[in-house]
């Protein structure tokens, strides 16, 4: 059965913008992201809102749902009671553009300041051999569709905008976690990069502080905490600040 | 300075959270829960008394190190007549530190107690924020070492628990309540520990390939299991070793009798 549900979507631009109200039809079985296109075709022709999938798998319509951050496209409407208000504002960590629409372009700055996978030199494309049991905890993270509700609601960037310049975020540590794990990466043995220091001194690690909220809001279900960044931080702790393991690293990390 | 989520170019909203669950609860349950843990514990560590029923001894006076301890809580004293105050405070500052620097209790503290921050997408009241960066919180990175400590006094505790089958004489075959409480107490120690994300680490995570040990790889994957529920063990081991006092204290000032078993 289908009701009218009151929703308050935020509505302007870099120049200014608040809270719209809104009373729209929301039908049984529908995604909050279904009644923000009914809006669309019924009331707000030019409301502006970033979608593709609609299966949670591309990323897209990340926004802030109640102030929690989630995919419209699968946040179903039967977890509100009917008499409840609904508000949808973009996310609140990246430069609005227009509507719920952001400019998550931090994001790929951040990204193309981790070095890409880089491969033992004497394989070719095509010879790469791993056991499953080695490569396995790094398919976790794969998993990752970028929608960036991570870097939106942790704290670090999210409350304190000069840390956006020294902090990548959870999606890009995840990152740099996951070719730390990889049983054939060698750009530490190539260029003598070392991922994990520069996890440290470039890529900010020691602003987490593992409240977790990453790991709370992903889709996808990636501990992105447990997983990638607290072992990320022990192996920062070999490196930097256990005195022992500088001494014996060389013998325990194969 | 920091802006928050007010910081220009961002949609502009002034509420710190839109948030209309109760996100609150968790931050302040946790606050009055460690507060009330602390504030019981501080008290326990420096009454200096009530500590050993026999066989049972309180988990905070193990390993018991004073000469000013009580007869029969142990034999080593590493430290002389001149510390005259609780042998307690000798020793809590180990387990202390260990929960002080474990990856859930930061969680924990630093939303419950520095709102920073106190719920996720909950604005921080804070101005500014250097994360784990500088002392002192760069501190936390010896958590491992506390980790180690923390081994030996469950060593420790588990024979304090393997004594308290033998009656207040000193002969085996006894059990009652209190052989179950440093029993439970123990275990819980036990289980919080090897759940440590550290623990996880030594074992076996920091290694690239798991294939070539197969038996570090296998117990990654134990411990691994028991990590998932690192909070909970946490929770229970603090609640277990604060019971196990508690109950050593009221058989040993008498409020109340040991219920043997056997």
């Amino acid at each position: 059965m289908g009701y009218k549900a009151h929703f308050r979507v935020w509505r302007g631009d870099t120049d200014g913008g608040g809270l719209h109200d809104f009373t729209v039809e929301v039908n049984e079985g529908e995604v909050v992201l279904d009644v923000i296109h009914r809006l669309q075709a019924t009331q707000a022709p030019d409301l502006a809102v970033r979608w593709n999938c609609k299966a949670g798998k591309c990323g897209s319509c990340s926004a802030e749902i109640n102030g929690r951050p989630r995919l419209l496209c699968m946040t179903r409407m039967s977890v509100f009671a009917e008499d409840e208000v609904v508000t949808v504002t973009p996310m609140r960590t990246f430069p609005v553009v227009r509507d719920l629409v952001t400019d998550v372009s931090f994001n790929y700055t951040k990204a193309r300041e981790v070095p890409a996978f880089s491969p033992p030199k004497d394989l070719k494309p095509g010879e790469y051999r791993m056991r499953q049991v080695d490569v396995e905890r790094s398919q976790e993270f794969r998993k990752c569709i970028e929608c960036f509700l991570c870097q939106n609601t942790c704290h670090v960037v999210r409350d304190h905008e000069d840390n956006k310049e020294s902090f990548s975020g959870p999606r890009f540590l995840m990152r740099i976690s996951e070719l730390e794990m990889h049983p054939l990466d060698s750009l530490e043995e190539n260029t003598g990069v070392d991922r994990t220091a520069t996890a440290k001194t470039q890529h900010g690690l020691g602003f987490c502080n593992i409240t977790k909220c990453c790991t709370e809001v992903c889709p996808e279900h990636i501990k992105i905490t447990d997983n990638a960044l607290i072992p990320l931080k022990e192996r920062v702790a070999d490196r930097s600040y256990d005195p022992l393991m500088r001494l014996f690293r060389r013998a325990d990390k194969d | 300075m920091s802006v928050g989520t007010t910081a220009p170019g961002r949609a502009q909203i002034s509420s710190r959270t839109l948030r209309t669950d109760r996100w609150w609860v968790q931050p302040v349950v946790t606050v009055a829960v460690l507060v009330a843990f602390i504030i019981y514990a501080t008290i326990r560590a420096f009454w200096n008394g009530d500590y050993y029923a026999a066989p049972y001894l309180s988990p905070f006076y193990s390993p018991c190190l004073a000469t000013n301890c009580v007869p029969g809580t142990g034999e080593v004293h590493i430290v002389g007549g001149w510390w005259a105050l609780s042998p307690a405070l000798l020793v809590l500052i180990f387990p202390l530190g260990f929960r002080l620097t474990c990856y859930y209790y930061r969680k924990a503290y630093y939303r419950g107690f520095w709102a920073s921050p106190p719920a996720c997408a909950v604005a921080e009241p804070h101005g500014k924020y250097t994360g784990e960066r500088r002392v002192p919180l760069v501190l936390n990175n010896a958590h491992r070492y506390f980790f180690y400590i923390g081994l030996i006094f469950n060593v420790i505790l588990s024979y304090d628990a393997i004594l308290a089958f033998r009656n207040a004489e000193g002969a085996w075959g006894h059990a009652g309540v209190g052989t179950l409480v440093l029993v439970a107490n123990a275990v819980l120690l036990w289980l919080y520990s090897l759940s440590c994300h550290s623990c996880r680490h030594v074992i076996g995570g920091r290694l690239t390939h798991f294939s070539k040990h197969p038996v570090r790889y296998r117990a990654w994957t134990l411990v691994s299991k028991l990590n998932t529920r690192h909070m909970l063990f946490a929770w229970a081991s603090l609640f277990g070793v604060a019971l196990a006092d508690l109950y050593v204290a009221l058989v040993a000032s008498g409020t109340i009798a040991d219920l043997s078993f056997f």
